[in-house]
């Protein structure tokens, strides 16, 4: 029960993360709420068929094919949380103008909604079909439907709660600042999805490495541990990164900053 | 003429990525998984190469191979198997597990060609 209990949660506590932080992102953005409700239930059928596929062993998930898959994933949430920030940069300003007033609700722009939706379907998607996976191998090992059902809802339930925790330290954060926060936010989340798909790449032979496991920080912090899961959601921390990831990395960093902050080199 | 500058650098990038690509594999290995284990349990591959793993298994129930030090994550469906591309990476002892089920544990052991 505990081990099924501390894996879901580790599998949930990722799509949480992002979706506090996206949801907190376009704090203020009417409607948003829907839109995360629709990219829930859109990553929720996303993740159902690929965990039937995985039951057919289809040729998607088999092969290099899955790689590809994940790859293909992480890469659009990261062009999406790209396309946020850069909406965001040119329109923080009359969202916070709009939030100090009292009561305002905010009805500038839809824009960045498909991303948030597309954003929460791809994370749900991608750890709902894991958690699916998971709870099917467990099963099979012998688990008593029961004590699996119980660690199901305890990890399921404290994963939902940490992102809850994190989106309402974000509302904490005054007015002023809020924007800049979330905003650096999405950028290392961005960087680090970005590095994780250059990993499923390189894991498909279709990148090179570039140096594998250039360092490793393991015994320092390891990846598997809470706090090194935590670091590895929020800022892409991995204890033994390639080449090609760390080059990942630097480069969505460095293409979200300029186009972030392009508008006012213009203005200058 | 002049605003063709980045084209040597973006050719040298391109070849750079071709080259790491037609580089190709030099080994094949597999591991299976049967009656909830790794065989072999110590996977012997040369250090310094691109190998190509392929994780068969034989099991009714998913599995996820993970090994943080050669950073790899793949579920591998029941009854299917998955291929992946690991290294070049130096000589050494790189553990993995079965991210399902932690109890599953086996070790991919990259050897320095000649043995020395």
């Amino acid at each position: 029960m505990l081990a099924t209990a501390v894996i879901l949660f580790r599998e949930v506590l990722e799509a949480a993360l992002i979706v506090a932080i996206v949801l907190g992102a376009t704090r203020g953005v009417a409607n948003r709420g829907r839109w995360v409700l629709a990219g829930i239930g859109a990553g929720l059928g996303g993740a159902a068929i690929v965990a039937g596929l995985a039951s057919t062993a289809a040729a998607l998930l088999t092969g290099e094919g899955q790689a590809l898959l994940n790859a293909a994933i992480l890469l659009t949430a990261v062009c999406m949380l790209t396309w946020h920030n850069v909406w965001m940069s040119s329109h923080a300003r009359e969202l916070k103008a709009e939030l100090s007033a009292v009561g305002a609700d905010v009805q500038s722009g839809s824009k960045p909604l498909t991303a948030l939706a597309v954003i929460t379907a791809m994370a749900v998607m991608r750890e709902g079909s894991e958690a699916v996976l998971f709870l099917w191998a467990i099963a099979a090992g012998g688990e008593g439907r029961g004590s699996m059902g119980v660690g199901a809802m305890l990890g399921v339930g404290a994963g939902v709660l940490a992102g809850s925790l994190l989106y309402r330290g974000l509302l904490r954060i005054p007015v002023r600042h809020f924007f800049t926060v979330t905003s650096w936010l999405i950028l290392f989340l961005a960087a680090g999805l970005s590095a994780q798909a250059a990993g499923f790449l390189n894991q498909a032979g279709l990148l090179p490495a570039l140096g594998q496991g250039l360092w490793n920080t393991s015994e320092w912090l390891d990846q598997n541990s809470l706090t090194g899961q935590l670091l590895h959601i929020l800022v892409g921390y991995v204890a033994s990164p390639s080449g090609i990831q760390i080059l990942f990395y630097l480069a969505t960093l460095g293409v979200i900053l300029l186009l972030m902050y392009r508008p006012r080199w213009r203005s200058l | 003429m002049n605003r063709y500058r980045w084209l040597p650098a973006v050719m040298l990038a391109f070849s750079g990525l071709v080259s790491g690509l037609a580089q190709g594999a030099d080994s094949t290995a597999v591991i299976t998984i049967h009656n909830g284990k790794f065989e072999p349990s110590e996977l012997h591959l040369p250090a310094d190469v691109r190998s190509r793993i392929t994780v068969r298994n034989q099991d009714a129930f998913p599995a996820e191979f993970e090994s943080v030090p050669l950073s790899r994550e793949v579920v591998v469906p029941p009854r299917g198997e998955v291929s992946f591309f690991v290294g070049p990476a130096a000589a050494g002892r790189y553990g993995y597990f079965n991210d399902f089920n932690h109890d599953m544990k086996g070790t991919v052991v990259l050897e320095a060609a000649g043995g020395h």
